[in-house]
């Protein structure tokens, strides 16, 4: 048996600032994970149809805007309304220390900000991945 | 074979002696310098052969061609370069009170920072634009918000720039509306509409419609404009947004300009006359911290472009092969950790940008990589241009730099990078074909990983990032955006839907949507009416939408 | 835990069939039990390959067949194939991001697939997807080969018939039809029509056809011109291939397929499985190294240990 992980890496919200995105996705592929890369100016409810289609363990949430706090939540809640308990969803983004706490509250199980390195995002994903084997 | 100089043979000597000693007890921090980008630094430049010819026809004289030295020939001694910072976030009310500050303050001139769902064609009650409302810009619906945004600010007195793309057209609609309510005629109007939608489908993704009917929209307004608002930019094409995605500086100009000649051959394939148009292009580039590589880039993209006009496609007029550009300092390079370091970068990006030539600038504020920025954070930027401009004396003469070794190597440097990737596009069968292809996101998001990588692994030094970092920073204050606003301006629209003559609406948008099936038809005229009968942003888009479908990213990595 | 998924696939519940095609993926043990309670509702669906050079555009093209199909009232499923990396194991997969539009239509199912390591232009768990696909109740299913080159045939062997797609301008297509990617093609396309030398190719691929000994029922290859960004050819590619497939239906040909298909299926598997019982016994303590010394000291005849071992290993798995 070949467990692999899989992330889903998207833009919600309007904003087209995909370099951080595509950074994240890249470097995580290096890292040995299957990523599934939606891109920019997607749809809450697209992100979750794809969430769900694609069985992803984890769903990583970029956002430079400022609309992270409608729909960041937005995600986490439909993805929990569509029976994916299971899935741990992470943001990152220029978003306000003080928003994080709220993103929290509301299911974004981390936050990564502007110059985090790399390496904590794969701490975050290999620390978690327990809870998602299936 | 040639005798070397009598530099050379002393270099030779230099080396093997005064070097080699020093060397040998105190060798360099790296085995190899480069500059930001990549490109190799030697330890030291020497002068160069070089003809006097070749100088006239290189570098030769600020306002006259190649315009390595400048476009105008007293530069800043005749008058300082535009100051214009980009503003613009929540109500129209609210940035009006904003716009009139910074003029206040000082600023020359006026820049229009639009929200996302405004840059992409969508009212504010569209269930797309949930969140964005009023975020990274003002929200303007129709007419009557950009009446209240320009309210009590006179027309006739100040040049507006505008960051609008895809809808641009129904945004200078808008404007020119505003202007004759004002009683300012059309062709006083002075300003620029960023209109470049290459780049967007490159870089920064307020697309909407495919690249045909784009450059249809494009071209309409250069031959609108040319008759009907002579004094306004009607493009300005971009690199800011490429260099902010993570492409090197050589790349940024490459790709900018091989988005121009993509315009300039859609006006002149549709009949405008090279000299009528050109000369309403400018640019718009970024400014890094690599100093002397900046400087360089900006003498190098005008040198290059004077040459495209001229040989390729036939200019007559100087005006024409003028590069007339914008600056922005490098959003990218600010730091969310200790960010009051980011005015001592802005203070280096804004010496590159005037010691490069600009003709106007935007200085970041430090909290940028935070959220949006406060006032005060505002007025320090502001501050910046204005100690370089009265402080530094770097204004007092013209070009300072030319005829450093240096700087005259990295010129020509970049300049040889650049016309690498002008023909390698070129071969392709132009941008719009690598961009299609996904050649030029490919060349940029390689480059981002490479400089990404090289932060991860300490190789580039990011002062507050990755060294000198310190363990705990107190939080600091920030500008928040109403987050009701969507609300307020979607009751406002609803009341504007029910006020207006419905009838005289529908019939501009019907007659708008004819002329969008007939390709020999310009938009311009057209959507202004549509525009003064108070029909929506995203009416008249999605009018557009129907008649011309919509582009959808898909090119990956 | 298998019955409710079995019930969730057959019901078309898309959580349901997503965790299936990752129980098969991740190669659980359960996976064969799953696929057996599937069986019998497998059957239905017209299962098309899409193959085709990188930058052909089979990702755009798919995403404008899914939208007549749609028309049609069809169900579409999709099975999107990227490569892993060798060295990480990672992978990007973004074929996804062509068909954006269907994303929130609910009778659109996408699933991005990494290869894992297997050769041939699918994933090694493409075939039993397709199963739980079929079983799910779609209309159509549609396999997307990475689309590297030549090696990609297998394709052919899980497929009802294969669509090849080509472009004009990329310089490689004679190159293409020469080492025989030809072959595995049921329909041809030649994509981005609009673009010059498109009629050039399409006589290439007359010609390269022409060349192709008879089909096995004289069945002639029809060829397409669409372009995926101008949206034209679509609906005569469509139709095309819905007549094809009924003319396959109707002259045998997709009986023979779907019987060679399951040969070499239980070929496959049965050899894998047997395969990896021989190598676990083989690795088992150090069986090799005794029977090797044995071998090398001249204590026993090479096929002698051989042919006892052999019977060794068929008694054990017998008992297992």
């Amino acid at each position: 048996m070949s467990r692999k992980i899989r992330i889903l890496i998207s833009k919600p919200g309007l904003d087209g600032h995909d370099r951080g995105a595509k950074y994240i996705a890249r470097a995580l592929k290096d890292a040995g994970y299957e990523v599934i890369y939606m891109g920019i100016r997607q749809s809450p409810e697209a992100i979750v149809k794809t969430a769900i289609q694609e069985d992803v363990d984890f769903v990583g949430l970029s956002l430079l805007s400022g609309a992270h706090n409608e729909l960041f939540p937005e995600v986490v809640r439909l993805l929990r309304e569509q029976g994916a308990n299971d899935v741990i969803v992470f943001g990152g983004g220029v978003i306000p220390q003080e928003d994080i706490s709220y993103l929290k509250e509301q299911g974004i199980e981390a936050v990564f900000t502007p110059g985090t390195p790399i390496q904590k995002v794969i701490e975050f994903i290999e620390t978690n991945k327990e809870r998602v084997l299936h | 074979m040639d005798k070397k100089s009598l530099i050379e043979q002393q270099k030779e000597k230099w080396e093997n002696t005064t070097l080699k000693k020093v060397l040998q007890k105190f060798p360099e921090q790296k085995e190899s310098f480069s500059t930001s980008s990549w490109l190799p630094v030697e330890r030291l430049y020497l002068p160069r052969q070089m003809s006097e010819e070749e100088y006239l026809e290189r570098i030769g004289f600020p306002g006259e061609y190649p315009f390595t030295r400048g476009v105008q020939p007293t530069m800043y001694r005749g008058r300082f370069w535009t100051m214009r910072q980009y503003a613009g976030f929540g109500t129209a009310e609210e940035s009006n009170q904003r716009y009139k500050y910074l003029l206040s303050q000082g600023q020359t001139g006026l820049s229009v920072a639009f929200d996302l769902p405004t840059q992409i064609g969508y009212d504010s009650d569209d269930p797309r634009s949930v969140g964005e409302v009023g975020k990274v810009g003002v929200a303007i619906d129709s007419l009557e918000d950009m009446e209240i945004l320009f309210r009590g600010i006179p027309l006739d007195k100040v040049s507006t720039s505008m960051t609008i793309n895809a809808p641009a057209a129904v945004l200078l609609a808008f404007y020119i509306a505003v202007a004759q309510k004002q009683g300012v005629a059309k062709e006083q109007l002075r300003g620029t509409i960023q209109n470049d939608i290459l780049k967007e489908y490159i870089a920064r993704g307020t697309y909407i419609f495919p690249p045909k009917p784009s450059l249809r929209l494009i071209t309409n307004i250069f031959e609108y404009c040319s008759k009907e608002v002579p004094k306004w930019n009607t493009i300005s094409i971009s690199g800011y947004h490429i260099r902010e995605a993570g492409s090197t500086a050589a790349q940024e100009v490459a790709f900018t300009l091989a988005d121009g000649i993509e315009y300039v051959k859609a006006a002149i394939k549709v009949g405008l006359d090279v000299d009528q148009f050109a000369g309403r292009l400018s640019f718009f580039f970024n400014a890094h911290n690599d100093l002397f590589e900046e400087i360089a880039k900006f003498r190098a993209a005008r040198r290059i472009w004077a040459k495209i006009m001229k040989e390729k496609f036939q200019a007559k007029k100087e005006k024409s092969m003028m590069l007339r550009f914008h600056t922005q300092t490098g959003g990218s390079t600010l730091t969310a950790q200790q960010p009051d370091n980011n005015i001592v970068r802005v203070t280096i990006q804004t010496l590159a940008a005037v010691l490069g030539g600009t003709q106007s600038l935007h200085t970041n504020s430090r909290d940028e990589a935070l959220g949006l920025p406060t006032e005060d954070s505002v007025r320090i930027a502001l501050r910046t241009q204005q100690i370089v401009a009265y402080e530094s004396g770097v204004t007092n003469t013209v070009d300072p730099l030319a005829g450093s070794y240096f700087i005259e190597n990295l010129t020509d440097k970049i300049e040889e990078e650049v016309l690498k990737y002008l023909n390698k596009i070129e071969t392709m069968g132009g941008m719009v074909q690598a961009i299609e292809n996904g050649y030029v996101q490919k060349e940029i998001q390689d480059a981002a990983y490479k400089y990404q990588q090289e932060i991860e692994k300490g190789d580039r030094v990011v002062v507050g990032v990755n060294k000198f970092t310190v363990e705990q920073e107190k939080p600091k204050e920030i500008l928040r955006v109403n987050p009701l606003l969507r609300k307020v301006q979607s009751e406002k629209l609803m009341k504007l839907r029910k006020n207006r003559n419905n009838q005289e609406v529908d019939k501009a948008l019907q007659a708008l949507r004819e002329g969008a099936r007939d390709e020999s038809v310009n938009l311009m005229p057209l959507i202004l009416d549509a525009a003064k009968a108070y029909a929506t942003l995203g009416e008249i888009c999605n009018v557009l939408r129907d008649e011309f479908g919509e582009y959808r990213e898909s090119i990956v990595l | 835990m298998i019955g409710k998924l079995v019930n969730g696939i057959i019901h078309g519940e898309t959580r349901s069939i997503a965790r299936a095609i990752s129980w098969i993926e991740n190669d659980v043990p359960q996976k064969e039990e799953l696929i057996d309670a599937l069986f019998e509702h497998t059957g239905r669906a017209q299962i098309l390959g899409i193959t085709g050079p990188p930058g052909s555009g089979k990702s755009s093209l798919l995403d404008r067949i899914i939208e007549q199909e749609r028309k049609r009232d069809k169900k579409i499923a999709v099975l999107a194939i990227d490569p892993s990396s060798p060295f990480t194991g990672g992978a990007i997969l973004g074929d996804r991001l062509r068909m954006q539009k269907h994303t929130v239509d609910a009778g659109v199912f996408i699933r991005s697939m990494a290869s894992r390591g297997h050769l041939g232009g699918v994933a090694g768990a493409t075939s039993d997807s397709v199963k739980v696909l079929d079983a799910a109740g779609f209309d159509l299913i549609v396999i997307e080969t990475i689309g590297v080159g030549q090696t990609e045939i297998e394709v052919m062997n899980i497929a009802d018939l294969v669509m090849l797609v080509l472009v004009p301008g990329l310089g490689d297509e004679i190159q293409a039809l020469k080492a025989g990617v030809m072959e595995i093609g049921d329909i041809f396309v030649v994509n981005k029509a609009d673009k010059e030398e498109a009629n050039r190719l399409k006589a290439e691929i007359e010609y390269v056809l022409h060349l192709k000994t008879e089909d096995e029922k004289g069945v002639k290859n029809p060829i397409f011109m669409t372009s995926a960004t101008e949206n034209t050819g679509i609906e005569e590619l469509v139709n095309g291939l819905h007549e094809y497939m009924q003319r396959m239906g109707e002259n045998g040909t997709l009986r023979e397929r779907r019987r060679r298909r399951v040969t070499l299926e239980l070929k496959k598997i049965i050899t894998a499985k047997i395969e990896a019982h021989v190598h676990k016994f083989l690795e088992t303590g150090n069986n090799l190294d005794v029977w090797i010394d044995q071998i090398l000291r001249k204590k026993t005849s090479p096929y002698k240990l051989i042919n006892e071992k052999v019977i060794q290993i068929l008694k054990e798995l017998k008992e297992k």
